[in-house]
C-alpha cells in the first residue's frame, strides 16, 4: 500500500486519479496480482466467506433497523410485524437471524483451519491475534443482537450474560447495574444494547481491514507449511482465487438460503417467540449453539468467580497460543502427533458444545468437567511439551515440490490400475 | 525561528543554516527546558480533561432518575392462603412473598447455621452481621411470611418455588436449590436469596422499597 505507484495506466483519467490517490494501484496490487501460494485449499476459502457473510449481516441489519423499534413494549411486535407485514421482512428477517449462525459455522471453521495448519506461527502472530479479537467482536454483536427481539430466550440470555460481570470482587454488582441502566435487564438495557449492536459490526469492518492488512504484510500460509520461495510457489489472486473464492461463497450461501426458505427456526428457540417476561424464567434456557461449549465450561466450574474466569480464559488463551505451540513445523500434515491432538480438540469442542446445551446435572457435569480440563490442558500442556518431543515428517523443501509429488503420485497411481 | 535574524547581514541559504544551529545551540539548555515544562503542561491538560469528559459519557448508563423514582410498592398479603405464594414486581424483579407452612418453618428452623454454604442473613432489614437463622430472614418476627428478591444469587434466574432438594426453591437455569427460608443449600449461587427492605404497615399489608 506505497504511495509510488509502479503500474502505468493508459486510461488518462486513471492515470490522472491514481497519480493523485493510488487506489487503482492498491486494489491491483493488494486484490487482483497479489502473489498468492498456488497449493491453497478450500478450507482456505472461508475468509472471503466471512467477509461476504459480514456484508450480508450489515445490508440486512441496516434494513431491519428501518422498521424494527428498540422499546420494551413495542420490540417484539415490531419483529412480528417485520416477518408478517414488511415487504420481503420475513426473508431479511431470516437472513439476519440465519446469517449471524452461519456467520459462527465459517468462522468456527476458519479457526480449527488456522489451528490444523498452524496458521498463528510467526510471522502471522498479529495476524491471528487480530482474528481473536474479531473473534470477541463477533461475540458481544451476536449476543446483543439476539436480545432485540425481547422474546423469552432474548431476556433470560441478556439476564444470564449481564450477571457473569457480578463474579468480579467488590465492583460486581456496581458493574452490572450500570450495564444494565437499572434493577434488571429493562427498557434502558435494550436500548443501549440497540445501540451497541449497530455500532459492532462497523468495529468489526475496522478490525477485519487490520486483518486483511496484517495478511498481506505476512502474505497467505499454506497446506504445506513451507513458506513461498519463489514465484514459482505462487499464482496471481486474481482470477485464480477471486473465482475459488467465489465458488465457495456461492456454495455456502446454498446451504444458508436453504435454510432460509426451508427450514428457518430450526436453529432458534421456540421459547423466543413468547414476549419477554421478567418474573418467569424458562424451565430451560440455553444460549444460540454457537456459545455453547463457553457455556459448559461456565457451567462446569462449582464456583461463580471461577466459572467465569475460566470461560473468559478459554478464548483469552488464543491470543497466546502463538507461544505456547513450540513446535516450528506449522502444518499438522507434518506433525503425526499433533495431528491426532488436534482431532481430539475438535472432539472436545463439540463434546462441550452437546453438554452446553444438556441441563446442569449428573453426568452431564462430569462430562463437561471432564472435556473443560482436557481444553486447557491441550493449549497450556500438551501443545507446549509436544513441540520438543515430537519428531516431524520431512517437510518439502517448496511448495513448488510438494505440488510436483503429489501430481507424480497421481500420475502413477493412474498408469497401474488396480485389479 | 531563533536565528534567521543574525545581525541584518545578506547571508546565504547554507551560512543561515550554519548560523541558525549554533544560535539554537547555544540557547539549548534554557530552551529545552522550556519546551520540555509546555509539552509537559499541555499534554497533562489534555488528558486530564479527556479524562474528566469521559466521565459523563460513562455515568448516563447508571440508572437514571425515572428507573430510581420506581422504588417502592404496597402490597395485601391478606388474600395468600397457607402454602401459597405471590409474585410481584418490585424494580423491575420479581420478589415472591410466601405464606409458610409451620412445617416449612420448623425444617428451616431445624438447619444448623454452621452447615449453611451463605451464613449471613441477606436481609436488608436486619444488622449487616445477622446471621442466616431463620428468625433473621423475617422481618418482626413475623415468621408466616418469607419476603425475598426471587433473582437467583447466581445469575439471575428465577427460582421456581415448591421444587429443589430441600422443599423450597429451585433454579432451573443452573441447578440451585434454596431451602424454605430462601437459603442457598446446593448449586453454583454464592448466597442466599436477598431480603428487600420491607415494612409491615397492618398485620396484612407490607410496603417494599
Ligand atoms: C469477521 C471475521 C473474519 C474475517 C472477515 C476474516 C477474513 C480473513 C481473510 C479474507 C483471510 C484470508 C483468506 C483465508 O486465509 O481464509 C483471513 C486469514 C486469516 N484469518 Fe481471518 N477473518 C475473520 C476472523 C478470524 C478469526 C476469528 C481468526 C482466528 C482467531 C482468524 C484468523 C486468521 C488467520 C490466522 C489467517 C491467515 C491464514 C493463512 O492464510 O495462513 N480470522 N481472514
Ligand atoms: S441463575 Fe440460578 S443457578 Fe444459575
Amino acid at each position: 500500500m506505497s504511495g509510488h505507484s509502479s503500474y502505468e495506466f493508459s486510461n488518462p483519467v486513471v492515470k490522472w486519479l491514481d497519480s493523485r490517490l493510488p487506489i487503482v494501484t492498491m486494489v491491483k496490487a493488494q486484490a487482483m496480482d497479489f502473489p498468492t501460494p498456488k497449493n491453497l485449499n478450500y478450507w482456505w476459502t472461508f475468509g472471503g466467506i466471512l467477509a461476504t457473510m459480514l456484508v450480508i449481516q450489515l445490508i440486512t441489519g441496516i434494513v431491519l433497523v428501518m422498521h424494527y423499534t428498540p422499546h420494551v413494549d413495542m420490540a417484539f411486535d415490531s419483529v412480528e410485524h417485520i416477518r408478517r407485514d414488511v415487504n420481503y421482512g420475513n426473508i431479511i428477517q431470516k437472513l439476519h437471524a440465519n446469517g449471524a449462525s452461519f456467520f459462527f459455522i465459517a468462522v468456527y471453521i476458519h479457526m480449527f483451519r488456522g489451528l490444523y495448519y498452524g496458521s498463528y506461527k510467526a510471522p502471522r502472530e498479529v495476524l491471528w491475534m487480530i482474528g481473536v479479537a474479531i473473534f470477541l467482536a463477533m461475540m458481544a454483536t451476536g449476543f446483543m443482537g439476539y436480545v432485540l427481539p425481547w422474546g423469552q430466550m432474548s431476556f433470560w440470555g441478556a439476564k444470564v450474560i449481564t450477571n457473569l460481570f457480578s463474579a468480579i470482587p467488590f465492583f460486581g454488582e456496581a458493574i452490572v447495574t450500570w450495564l444494565w441502566g437499572g434493577f434488571s435487564v429493562d427498557n434502558a438495557t435494550l436500548q443501549r444494547f440497540f445501540s451497541l449492536h449497530y455500532l459492532l459490526p462497523f468495529v468489526l469492518c475496522a478490525l477485519v481491514f487490520l486483518h486483511v492488512w496484517a495478511l498481506h504484510v505476512s502474505g497467505n500460509g499454506n497446506p504445506v507449511g513451507v513458506e513461498v520461495k519463489s514465484g514459482q510457489d505462487t499464482v496471481s489472486f486474481h482470477p485464480y482465487y477471486t473465482m475459488k473464492d467465489l465458488f465457495a461463497i456461492l456454495v455456502f450461501l446454498l446451504f444458508l438460503f436453504g435454510f432460509v426458505f426451508f427450514s428457518p427456526d430450526y436453529l432458534g428457540h421456540p421459547i423466543n417467540y413468547v414476549e419477554a417476561n421478567p418474573l418467569v424464567t424458562p424451565a430451560h434456557i440455553v444460549p444460540e449453539w454457537y456459545y455453547l461449549p463457553f457455556y459448559a465450561i461456565l457451567r462446569s466450574i462449582p464456583d461463580k468467580l471461577l466459572g467465569v474466569v475460566a470461560m473468559f480464559a478459554s478464548i483469552l488463551i488464543l491470543f497466546i497460543l502463538p507461544w505456547l505451540d513450540t513446535s516450528k513445523v506449522r502444518s499438522a500434515t507434518y506433525r503425526p502427533r499433533y495431528r491426532q491432538l488436534f482431532w481430539i480438540l475438535v472432539v472436545v469442542c463439540l463434546g462441550l458444545g452437546v453438554c452446553g446445551a444438556q441441563p446442569a446435572e449428573g453426568g452431564w457435569v462430569i462430562a463437561s468437567r471432564i472435556l473443560t480440563a482436557w481444553y486447557f490442558l491441550h493449549f497450556l500442556v500438551f501443545l507446549p511439551l509436544l513441540g520438543l518431543f515430537e519428531t516431524p515428517k520431512p517437510l518439502p523443501s517448496s511448495i513448488s515440490e510438494s505440488v510436483l509429488a503429489k501430481q507424480a503420485a497421481k500420475s502413477t497411481a493412474a498408469a497401474q490400475p488396480a485389479e | 525561528m531563533a536565528g534567521a535574524c543574525a545581525g541584518g547581514r545578506e547571508i546565504g541559504v547554507t551560512q543561515l543554516h550554519r548560523e541558525g544551529l549554533i544560535i539554537v545551540s547555544t540557547m539549548e539548555t534554557t530552551d529545552s527546558e522550556r519546551r520540555d515544562f509546555l509539552y509537559i503542561a499541555t499534554g497533562a491538560a489534555g488528558v486530564g480533561f479527556a479524562g474528566i469528559s469521559v466521565w459523563p459519557f460513562i455515568d448516563q448508563m447508571n440508572p437514571d432518575a425515572s428507573v430510581l423514582a420506581l422504588s417502592s410498592v404496597e402490597v395485601d398479603i391478606g388474600p395468600i392462603e397457607e402454602g401459597q405464594s405471590i409474585t410481584i414486581k418490585w424494580r423491575g424483579n420479581p420478589v415472591i412473598i410466601r405464606h409458610r407452612t409451620p412445617k416449612e418453618i420448623e425444617d428451616a428452623k431445624a438447619v444448623p447455621v454452621a452447615d449453611l454454604p451463605d451464613p449471613a442473613a441477606r436481609n436488608a432489614n436486619v444488622a449487616d452481621s445477622a446471621d442466616a437463622a431463620d428468625a433473621n430472614r423475617v422481618v418482626d418476627g413475623n415468621e408466616k411470611y418469607l419476603v425475598m428478591l426471587g433473582v437467583c444469587t447466581h445469575l439471575g434466574c428465577v427460582p421456581i418455588g415448591d421444587a429443589g432438594d430441600f422443599g423450597g426453591w429451585f433454579c432451573p437455569c443452573h441447578g440451585s436449590h434454596y431451602d424454605t427460608a430462601g437459603r442457598i443449600r446446593l448449586g453454583p449461587a454464592p448466597e442466599n436469596l436477598p431480603v428487600p427492605p420491607f415494612s409491615y404497615l397492618s398485620d396484612t399489608k407490607i410496603r417494599i422499597g
